[in-house]
């Protein structure tokens, strides 16, 4: 991150507090509510929308912010993770943010939280019914990498046009013997739109499908609101002879012992140590308390 | 036109937690067809508007959303008023061009194809339809399948149109264009977006 981008933050963290609920006017939580009613009648098609200024910089997740600001109440508990963590300054200001503008109830746990904003993760304690999960989207559009114009994309989702994301996946297949793509990999939702998860890692695509959390994705800069409704199927996009798998580890977490989480590597000394750990900063501590241990705890 | 403020019945008691409560219900109503949701406060509103579609409409219409009253609403000159007056939203009298179509007699509901059903490259840009039915369960009724829902679901309103269902498949099959239904009664909504199929009737 730049130090403009944390500056930004520190505005956001410090500066006067808004009348607003969750900061957003009346007016613009009503165009972005009928937005994600849009978006989940349509599951995985991109819905347009006004994006406003918000108090922090684009990369810091305006377009998650402000879908969790149309939908917040004052019953609701609010989690934010970055990169599994609760921890991070990006988490942190969005939370205070919220606490702020709102008054509502935080929390770390996945379990306790009504509503989740997230980038990168999704938490591996499995969702449940009546729990919303809000991703931060910086790229909404799949296909733009293929096709830099928008109403060329238009088309082309209006055509279930797909076969060029095909191409380049399998243009991975050709050049490296599997398909390289390990963020951002595309799925198709309930059969019809191809959807980029955001820059969650692959590993978990397959928590998209069948969740029965409602799952919102926003993009601030690029001003789009998509859904995937509950039970929803989505489909990371594969090939007959490639069939899409999800990374491995070939260790578990050195901290809590899990064999089945995404793991992050962490430096632990200045001679070049490192462990693997859980990213899910709060599914790992939970595993911890519950009396599970890795090599290193 | 100027209007007396102190005329009309008031909106929400608490409109900012209102707002977000209605809108809440109605989200969780289109992600899961077949759920009834509560709304959990309702506005005083001149007769015969059903308040369950004037809470609807105070949360989610304005100048930018228009909407669309039947021919029952729209007979009401109060009931005009006060929607104007607190949603700040235009009544429309084509329902092709409303954003929100509040339906008070649900059984003469116009055919789908009289509203707004959005454009491929746009398919958003279609409307929702409010219905104020007098039973509404999940007891028994038509059997739905789809995104949303695990499994199947019931939903049984009444009164319809006697060709509801077959509207409702009409209407998914020509996914993603399309419109959604929203069926409100005794201070309830539940959701019945375009993507909902109707396997018969139990
Ligand atoms: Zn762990």
């Amino acid at each position: 991150m730049t130090a403009m981008s944390t500056r930004g933050f520190a505005r956001l963290a410090s500066g006067a507090a808004g009348t607003n609920f969750g900061y957003l006017d009346e007016q613009t939580k009503r165009m972005i509510r009928r937005a994600i009613l849009k978006a989940v009648a349509i599951p995985g098609y991109q819905v347009p929308f006004a994006s406003r200024e918000m108090p922090m910089p684009y990369g810091w997740g305006t377009g998650g912010v402000q879908v969790t600001a149309a939908v917040l109440g004052p019953a609701d508990v609010l989690k934010v993770i970055d990169q599994g963590s609760d921890d991070t300054t990006n988490a942190v200001s969005i939370r205070q943010f919220f606490a702020r503008t709102s008054g509502i109830a935080t929390t770390t746990s996945t379990a306790a939280a009504s509503v989740i904003q997230t980038r990168h993760r999704i938490p591996e304690h499995r969702l449940k019914e009546g729990q919303v999960l809000v991703y931060q989207v910086p790229i909404p559009e799949p296909l733009r990498f293929l096709e830099p114009r928008e109403t060329e994309t238009r088309r082309m989702h209006a055509l279930s046009e797909y076969g060029l994301m095909h191409v380049k996946l399998y243009e991975d297949i050709a050049r490296h013997g599997h398909i390289a793509t390990t963020y951002a990999y595309p799925v198709q939702v309930a059969g019809r739109y191809v959807m980029d998860p955001s820059p969650t890692p692959k590993f978990d695509n397959p928590k998209m499908d069948d969740c029965p959390a409602l799952q919102l994705f926003g993009a601030g800069r690029e001003r789009r609101i998509y859904a995937v409704p509950p039970y929803t199927r989505v489909r990371s996009l594969e090939f007959e002879d490639h069939p899409f798998t999800v990374q491995r580890f070939d260790r578990p977490c050195a901290l809590c012992g899990a064999a089945d989480t995404y793991l992050d590597e962490v430096v632990t000394d200045d001679r070049g140590g490192r462990i693997f750990v859980c990213s899910d900063t709060d599914h790992c501590e939970e595993r911890r308390a519950a009396g599970h241990r890795g090599e290193a705890a | 036109m100027a209007l007396a403020a102190a005329a009309l019945a008031p909106g929400f008691r608490d409109p900012v937690p209102d707002a977000q409560g209605t809108f809440r219900a109605v989200m969780e109503a289109l992600a899961r067809p077949g759920s009834l949701q509560r709304l959990a406060t309702l506005p005083a509103v001149p007769e015969p508007l059903p308040p369950e579609l004037a809470a609807i409409a105070l949360a989610l219409a304005d100048h930018e959303a228009p909407l669309w009253l039947d021919v029952r609403l729209a007979a009401a000159p109060a009931v005009v008023d006060w929607l104007r007056f607190h949603s700040g939203a235009p009544v429309v009298a084509d329902p092709a061009s409303a954003a929100f179509a509040l339906i008070a007699d649900p059984a003469a509901c116009p055919p789908l194809e009289a509203f707004a059903r959005g454009t491929p490259d746009y398919p958003d840009r279609s409307a929702t339809l409010v219905l104020a039915v007098a039973e509404l369960t999940t007891a028994h009724g038509l059997i739905l399948e789809g995104p949303g829902i695990r499994g199947r679901a019931l939903l049984g309103a009444a009164p319809l149109p006697n060709d509801f269902a077959q509207r409702l498949e009409r209407n998914r099959a020509g996914f993603p264009l399309g419109v959604d239904h929203l069926l409100v009664a005794s201070g309830r909504v539940a959701g019945l977006p375009r993507t909902t199929r109707i396997l018969g009737v139990a």
